[in-house]
């Protein structure tokens, strides 16, 4: 996917969040560290284009909520990063936004961490792109782009914000 | 540099300031748990951590508890009157007997030096060190600089004043060790019974002085140390003595630098090493440091506790 068809992508996924709900006034965004906080903030950027409605943009860092951090005796501990939500969640809906959607361990991580701020009203997923392979029941709302991928194949989103470019790359993990 | 390579956290000397950030780069996220409403994440959910003080504690004991279940760990705490040291058992038959119902981490202060050392030898248990003897008060240092990096962006070239007894204190000497580690300039001050002179071979760029004032000139960072009368055996400390030659009061503050900040580990003695006046002065930063002692245990116990046995 290259840099024109990410940016189409984010636009699409915002027109699909103005249709579905009738107002914004309620709505925040949360982005999903690393690479969902550069496409919360677009999509909230995006959003401000469409209807001129300011949504408030949080971040999330789910380090602590993961279920695998015990179970790589020899892997790296993952470096921790801060979580900043600057609103209350209380009765928001609330979109959760991430770049990839795997085994959906990472989204059930982030909704602990999410619910430990408080209890929106809803919570949605939005992601760039969802390769399959759920682990666990969860499915998101809008989705930019469905890859079918083998395991054993990786997808990579890289953001300008981070990276040198935008793009999604998908390649064969190597061993 | 992403990960500890280390059993225990003994103390800060042999450690190398890349292995000390590790800990302090993380200070945001673990104060922003502090500031939340539900202060709890999962991050040592099922971990047992042992607290065992074999000397009074207040603060440090409160705070490594408080940090333990902010991170969803089980603590349980033991205090030394009460334990079966008591009853005449060995200091390594203690922590065997702890260490063989499993505990994930054990903290641990004793009033001899080099006590966690000696028995981390012994224990495949991770120790963190409380405090031994005049040794070693690791997080303390740690919670220090955590204070000090949110008032200045650095702590290379920063000029800091440590006064008060130097000689028996474990702070002084983990908070030395990591200052310059870190670039700093250190100037220790002391009356001669408190300030040995070997002190200034721990570390590059340290200066002794018997002058509160010229401790105080220039400095960004004044600590302020309690006279450890438990650790010395003096009858009728000369306590308005002391205070007229080594408490730190308002007048002093004019030599330092403008922004400077006046710290101590506590429990603070007023009107012994420090003024009322200056305590409670707004660049006093006593109970930042009170809170970033949560802060700090909470990144040590997670990296300690983290890295899977």
């Amino acid at each position: 996917m290259a840099a024109d068809q990410v940016a189409r992508t984010v636009t699409r996924i915002a027109h699909e969040i103005v249709e579905r709900h009738r107002t914004l006034d309620d709505v925040a965004l949360v982005g999903i560290r690393t690479r969902g906080v550069p496409i919360a903030r677009r999509l909230s950027a995006v959003l401000h284009d469409i209807t001129s409605a300011t949504v408030p943009t949080g971040v999330l860092d789910i380090t602590l909520y993961r279920d695998d951090l015990m179970r790589h005796p020899v892997g790296p501990q993952p470096i921790l990063r801060k979580t900043e939500i600057e609103f209350s969640i209380d009765d928001r809906r609330i979109l959760l936004v991430d770049d990839v959607l795997y085994t959906g361990r990472t989204i059930r991580a982030a909704l602990d961490a999410l619910i430990d701020f408080g209890r929106p009203r809803q919570i949605q997923l939005a992601v760039l792109v969802d390769r399959g392979h759920r682990e666990f029941p969860i499915k998101a709302d809008y989705v930019g782009k469905n890859v079918p991928t083998s395991e054993s194949e990786f997808v990579e989103v890289h953001v300008t914000e981070l990276d040198e470019k935008d793009e999604v790359i998908l390649g064969e993990k190597s061993l | 540099m992403t990960e500890l390579d280390r059993k225990d956290l003994l103390g800060l000397e042999g450690m190398s300031a890349e292995e000390i950030e590790l800990f302090l780069d993380t200070t945001a996220s673990f104060k922003e748990i502090s500031e939340r409403t539900v202060k709890k994440v999962p991050a040592l959910r099922g971990k047992t951590i042992v607290n065992l003080f074999f000397e009074p504690s207040t603060r440090t004991r409160a705070s490594f508890e408080i940090a333990a279940k902010r991170l969803g760990a089980d603590t349980i705490s033991i205090s030394g009157e009460g334990s079966s040291l008591s009853k005449g058992e060995s200091l390594v038959d203690t922590l065997n007997t702890l260490s063989a119902m499993r505990p994930d981490v054990i903290v641990m202060r004793h009033s001899a030096s080099g006590a966690p050392q000696f028995l981390s030898r012994f224990l495949s248990t991770p120790i963190i060190n409380a405090g031994d003897g005049q040794h070693e008060h690791p997080t303390q240092a740690l919670l220090d600089a955590m204070t000090i990096l949110e008032h200045r962006s650095s702590l290379e070239g920063l000029r800091a004043a440590i006064i008060g007894d130097i000689g028996h204190s474990r702070v002084a000497r983990s908070n030395i060790h990591l200052l310059a580690k870190f670039g700093a300039e250190l100037v220790l001050c002391g009356p001669a019974t408190m300030l040995p002179r070997p002190l200034a071979e721990l570390a590059p760029r340290i200066s002794l002085t018997h002058s509160i004032e010229e401790a105080v000139s220039g400095a960004d960072v004044i600590m302020m140390l309690r006279v450890q009368l438990e650790r010395q055996n003096v009858l009728n400390f000369p306590k308005n003595e002391y205070f007229q030659f080594y408490g730190l009061r308002l007048e002093h503050l004019r030599l330092a630098h403008p922004d400077a900040i006046v710290m101590h580990p506590g429990p603070i003695n007023r009107g012994r090493e420090i003024s009322s006046e200056v305590a409670d002065f707004p660049r006093s930063v006593i109970l930042n440091q009170v809170e970033n002692g949560v802060t700090a245990r909470m990144a040590v116990l997670e990296r300690v506790c983290g890295q899977s046995s």
